[in-house]
């Protein structure tokens, strides 16, 4: 965690802003959600509270406060409480490990009479060598909730929706597994930081076209299926339509929460969007650079905001990585808008399409990316 | 062994985050009035028919059983993938790809032989 009092005050605050920050994007996902839906149905959506409707969340964060709080009759308690609080965790634990924002190099400074530094801060809670070994490890923890809220509310539409809902999510992550196997091999590490360090690098031929263009060496040029594969088999992780089975309300009243109102709902409703917020950011890890601005590299970035503010070098170097991590979020709110726009595009799939899909389908064709990208390494020579 | 210290206090960070925020509804909220119909299971507002105690597909089982072969296959192929390209550079990519190939051979033959037996048909 750090060496003194300064670097480990700094690295616990920076792990607590991380989880805070998914925490907070959520009422701006759930109103993202709404407006968007509205807009494409020509509806108006929620526009009375505050201005564009920002604070409905507010408003309904407050009510739900106040719900009354019950136990269902035959209710196992100790599984029915567990299950919001364990929806919680997956997401959280794996948000932390993905780099934000470039690394943040801090030069000796003197401060209250005291010399500090020189410090090294990575923007991301931790940095694991495995990274993606233990974001796959921490996600699949999902299901244990799932199971365990349609568990302990003894309530068999809410049963009927955890099973369906842990079948598809185990179904699907094997072929999400699978699918990132070809970027791993064309990375040739698990550890998020040199996948974008790789990705940093100049793209120098395309489709037999030669040009040099900086920073834009990015996974989705080297793995164009794995990516389609690896953001379809995500929806089917985060249970959103087309593959929102679980919830099908016309058949289970609304899936493994029905028995859950209030602040527990509202646990439940962080977890699904800390989900998609973790397989969208890990969608622009992968596939299209991190943090990177294409055509400039973080020293040109660096080296620009240098000329244009007149700074000293420890705040030009956080106001580098504060500019970079708007950029990483520009890409991950893109990918988030996806999930509500296919929400509108694509009707429910039935249950044994679904299986089929991933079974039959998504898995012979990750395993051809496999495949595929390993003649293509060898044959184009890539290493 | 840092990040792994960091990702426990994590854990326990938010386990008892959730937690708090169980107890702060639980104290705010209007006082619990339960009653017979209320603490039923909710089924569209209808009579209770059953608990969640009801026989349970065993195809849930089996896609269960299935996953996990299958998931334990696929973790092997990640030290593979990951020195992929190290081998290649050394001019053992072939060696590496045949040797593989067979895994691979058998991993689809699972999966074909898996969606042969109809183990996979949902109706």
């Amino acid at each position: 965690m750090g060496h003194d009092v300064f670097e480990i005050t700094i690295n616990s605050v920076k792990m607590l802003v991380i989880f805070l920050l998914m925490v907070q994007l959520v009422p701006v996902l759930v109103w993202v959600e709404r407006r968007g839906s509205a807009f494409i149905q020509s509806r108006l959506g929620p526009n009375r509270v505050g201005p564009l409707g920002l604070t409905q969340l507010l408003a309904d964060a407050v009510k739900f406060l106040q719900k009354e709080e019950f136990l269902p009759e035959h209710g196992y308690g100790l599984i029915f409480y567990a299950a919001p609080i364990l929806a919680l965790i997956p997401a959280a634990l794996a948000f932390a490990s993905i780099p934000l924002s470039a690394p943040i190099h801090i030069n000796q400074f003197l401060w209250n009479g005291h010399s500090f530094g020189p410090y090294d801060f990575e923007f991301q809670s931790f940095h694991f060598g495995v990274g993606i070994v233990y974001v796959l490890g921490v996600s699949s923890l999902g299901a244990y909730s799932l199971l365990m809220a349609g568990w302990g509310s003894s309530n068999k539409y809410s049963l009927m929706g955890a099973l369906r809902a842990s079948a598809q999510t185990i179904s699907y992550e094997l072929a999400l597994g699978l699918s990132l196997v070809g970027a791993i091999m064309v990375f040739g590490t698990f550890d998020f930081s040199e996948m974008i360090h790789f990705q940093s690098q100049p793209l120098t031929s395309l489709l037999g076209v030669h040009f040099n263009i900086p920073a834009l060496n990015w996974g989705i040029f080297y793995q164009p299926l794995g990516a389609i594969l690896y953001f379809a088999a995500t929806f089917a992780e985060t249970n959103r339509l087309p593959f929102d089975l679980p919830e099908a309300e016309g058949e289970l009243v609304a899936g493994y929460h029905t028995e859950y109102g209030g602040l527990k709902m509202l646990m439940f409703y962080i977890g699904e969007y800390g989900h998609m917020m973790v397989g969208s950011a890990l969608m622009v890890t992968f596939y299209f650079g991190g943090y990177l601005i294409p055509g400039m590299t973080v020293e040109q970035v660096h080296n620009l905001l240098g000329t244009w503010l007149h700074i000293g070098a420890n705040p030009l170097a956080i106001v580098t990585a504060l500019v970079l991590h708007v950029v990483f979020f520009i890409k991950v709110l893109f990918f988030l808008w996806v999930f509500v726009w296919v929400r509108w595009t694509l009707p429910r799939f039935r249950y044994d399409q679904l299986m089929d899909l991933g079974w039959k389908t998504m898995l012979p064709w990750a395993l051809a990316n496999v495949i595929i990208t390993a003649g293509w390494m060898l044959f184009k020579g890539m290493h | 062994m840092m990040p792994l210290f960091a990702a426990l206090a994590l854990l326990f960070f938010v386990a008892i985050f959730g937690a708090a925020l169980l107890l702060v509804a639980k104290l705010l909220s209007t006082r619990s009035k339960p009653s017979k119909v209320k603490s039923e299971a909710y089924e569209c507002g209808l009579p209770e028919q059953s608990t969640g105690n009801t026989k349970i597909p065993v195809k849930f089982y089996l896609t269960a059983i299935l996953f996990i072969l299958f998931d334990i296959e696929i973790i092997f192929m990640y030290p593979w993938a990951v020195s992929f390209r190290d081998f290649a550079a050394r001019g053992a990519g072939f060696y590496a790809f045949g040797v593989m190939g067979i895994f691979l051979l058998i991993f689809i033959f699972g999966l074909f032989w898996e969606v042969k037996s109809r183990a996979l048909e949902w109706e």
